[in-house]
């Protein structure tokens, strides 16, 4: 059992009783809500004649269902206005903090806590949504749950839940030029596959981990979840802090040595134990790429589709569904794939740093013909940053779509879907059958700056040929 | 569809039913109840639209499709079934489809623990009994009599060691898997760990 490590000393911090079911009874310091899994649990809230507890502790906003290009109300989906309507009145009527759409800080969830200083060291965080492990690179213990835990976290500030082991997942050396965050955590679920993290939190350090910005250090947690893992984290370091320095919401002046102080005692021990340890080479990493249905399902760009034998037996029948639901060959290259649509956003590859380099790379560059492009930024902060620095521009002048802030075509619950059995190159975390909208729709997944490249030749692409030459 | 939905509540320890068996590794919670599904505010009319893309490709021939499976109430699964999204409309989907046990081979954790916050035990058992179950169940009906306290399940001329938590088991048997009042008793508790979490006192003055 795992001991001493960043993990044990936050959740033994907010155990607040043994249950006698035999699971712990855990704090959860910051509760994220949005309009999807949140109405359910008010729901049953007024069943069950409760309050909520501590309305100060949760926070919301507005995200899966947005339409990216009008966001007049009422919205013109009958269904998307309803959700958003319910989410105001509930945070109305239990005095819940809402950024609605106009706010200036209304986003993807896991995109606007860090940025407003919510997301801080030390903390649990919960949220009905998967991609929750995000906070994790602050060194918070953060996770997703479901519709019920949302109703027990208004009820108590609490939830019911057995504690994870911890494996260590340590990236040595550093990734190299053109290779990014998004590439690296492609690369570790491929390594362990995609079950491998069932009951475990990931730890990513080493120093490939610490060269990473904060933002590319959310892209790898916000993934820990395609590995199995419903919660990752990073120990927090200098980095850490001089991000949050100064957000809405990050303790202020005498408070902030005081935070500093007891978030540096919160790293994993230097003797702490681990239940497993895996190594990997970060600079053998090269630009990846899915082929298949699942996010372990990668290969690098100069790879080919591997053939069954090559794959572990365990995960064979995955890979015959993928071949068969791709319409891809063993033996093919993904390289040079032809693709129809490009999207650059979602809580994994939506941020501002993000952007920046997908416009790097498109700067001077032209959308190949027939490609539908788009790029949808992360929250209204990512949007005003982006046009304060001409990326929207760049983006336009390159033929993409600028849109407004949402999760968009990540899940496709608003109006941005695939059509028929359209290939997407897709900056998101999930390319899962049906995931973007289409039920034969098809997604590769990839960096952003992969994508971008993808859209000057409207086929897959190695971005490599396209920056710093 | 037609008998107006009940979910379950308090302790149990038995259950039976019918299987219906879904063959299939890292079958995740987007295949179960598409997004586009999710555009509600209560889940009562979620049970119809369970896999539902899936059910669509395979134009009646999907297993939740078939004749042979109505009524059936334990469905048998293979590996990491409900990866993904943590979205409870999955379990709840499949609960007012008719399921009201899952036994599989290994499940992903935020399904697993939307199952136990409504109501569905979910079993383990190893990948080779799994597939003889599935055999089995392309030939013929297999109805089984689950016995959680002992963890078995029983049918005409077969026994299975199922596997479940001790957590698990526990809460079914006392009926605390319905968790929020079991919570709210510590509300002493939670106070003070709210008063005494370092955080709280250094970010007081939050918006």
């Amino acid at each position: 059992m795992s001991q001493d490590t960043l993990f044990d000393k936050v959740w033994d911090l907010h155990k607040v009783a043994n249950l006698p079911g035999g699971s712990d009874q855990i704090f959860i310091g910051l509760h994220l809500i949005h309009e999807v899994t949140s109405p359910q649990a008010f729901g049953a809230l007024k069943d069950k004649s409760l309050k909520v507890k501590y309305p100060q502790r949760t926070v919301a906003t507005v995200d899966h269902i947005v339409p990216t290009d009008n966001q007049s109300r009422p919205f013109k989906d009958n269904l998307a206005e309803q959700m958003i309507n319910t989410l105001e009145k509930n945070c109305i009527e239990h005095k819940i903090k809402f950024f609605n759409i106009g706010s200036g800080n209304q986003g993807i969830v896991h995109v606007v806590a860090p940025e407003l200083g919510l997301t801080q060291p030390g903390m649990t965080i919960a949220c009905g949504d998967s991609h929750t492990s995000t906070h994790g690179a602050f060194g918070s213990i953060a996770f997703g749950i479901g519709t019920s835990q949302v109703r027990d976290v208004l009820a108590s500030q609490t939830i019911a839940m057995n504690k994870l082991k911890v494996r260590q997942i340590w990236c040595e050396n550093k990734l190299s030029n053109g290779i990014y965050a998004k590439d690296l955590v492609l690369h570790i679920i491929n390594q362990l596959g995609v079950k491998a993290g069932v009951g475990y939190a990931y730890e990513f350090a080493g120093p490939a981990i610490s060269a990473l910005s904060m933002e590319e250090r959310m892209t790898i947690c916000n993934m820990s979840i395609e590995g199995g893992a419903r919660c990752g984290y990073i120990n927090p370091d200098e980095k850490t802090f001089s991000y949050m320095k100064d957000k809405l919401c990050s303790p202020q002046n005498e408070n902030w040595e005081k935070a500093v102080k007891w978030w540096k005692s919160l790293e994993s021990s230097d003797n702490c134990i681990y239940d497993d340890v895996f190594k990997l080479d970060a600079s053998k990493v090269e630009p990846t790429v899915t082929w298949g249905i699942t996010p372990g399902q990668s290969i690098g760009i100069n790879q080919k589709i591997p053939s069954l034998n090559d794959i572990n037996p365990n995960d064979q029948f995955i890979a015959g569904e993928a071949y068969e639901y791709m319409g891809f060959k063993p033996g093919q290259s993904i390289k040079n794939t032809p693709i129809d649509v490009c999207f650059i956003g979602s809580c994994t590859n939506g941020r501002i740093s993000d952007l920046r380099v997908a416009a790097e790379v498109l700067e001077h560059h032209k959308v190949a013909k027939n490609i539908k492009a788009f790029v949808v930024p992360g929250s209204e902060k990512v949007a005003k940053e982006a046009k304060e620095e001409g990326l929207d521009k760049i983006f336009i002048k390159a033929g993409f779509q600028w849109r407004e802030p949402g999760c968009s075509m990540c899940l496709a619950m608003n109006s941005d879907k695939l059509i028929g059995n359209q290939v997407s190159a897709s900056s998101s975390n999930r390319n899962f059958k049906g995931r973007q909208g289409s039920p034969s729709g098809r997604t590769l997944l990839m960096s952003p700056a992969m994508v971008a490249a993808a859209s000057i030749t409207g086929k897959v692409s190695d971005v490599r040929d396209f920056i710093n030459k | 569809m037609s008998i107006k939905f009940k979910p379950p509540m308090g302790k149990f320890s038995r259950l039976s039913g019918k299987c219906i068996s879904l063959v299939g590794d890292d079958i995740d919670t987007d295949r179960i109840i598409p997004a586009r599904f999710l555009k509600c505010i209560d889940f009562d009319s979620l049970g119809k639209y369970v896999f539902d893309d899936d059910r669509k490709t395979l134009k009646g021939n999907h297993p939740f499709d078939l004749e042979s499976n109505k009524r059936s109430s334990i469905l048998i699964v293979n590996s990491n079934f409900g990866c993904g999204s943590s979205r409870e409309h999955a379990p709840q989907a499949l609960m007012r489809w008719g399921i009201k046990a899952i036994i599989g081979e290994s499940f992903a954790d935020i399904f697993y623990s939307n199952c136990i916050a409504i109501g569905i035990p979910c079993f383990t058992l190893p990948k080779e009994s799994i597939k003889k179950i599935q055999k089995h169940l392309d030939i013929k009906n297999l109805f089984l009599e689950i016995d959680l306290f002992n963890s078995i399940a029983i049918a005409k001329d077969l026994k299975l060691n199922l596997e479940i938590k001790e957590t698990t088991k526990k809460m079914f048997l006392s009926g605390e898997w319905d968790a929020t009042s079991k919570l709210l008793e510590n509300e002493n508790l939670i106070e003070e760990k709210l008063n005494d979490l370092p955080y709280i006192r250094f970010n007081n003055n939050s918006f």
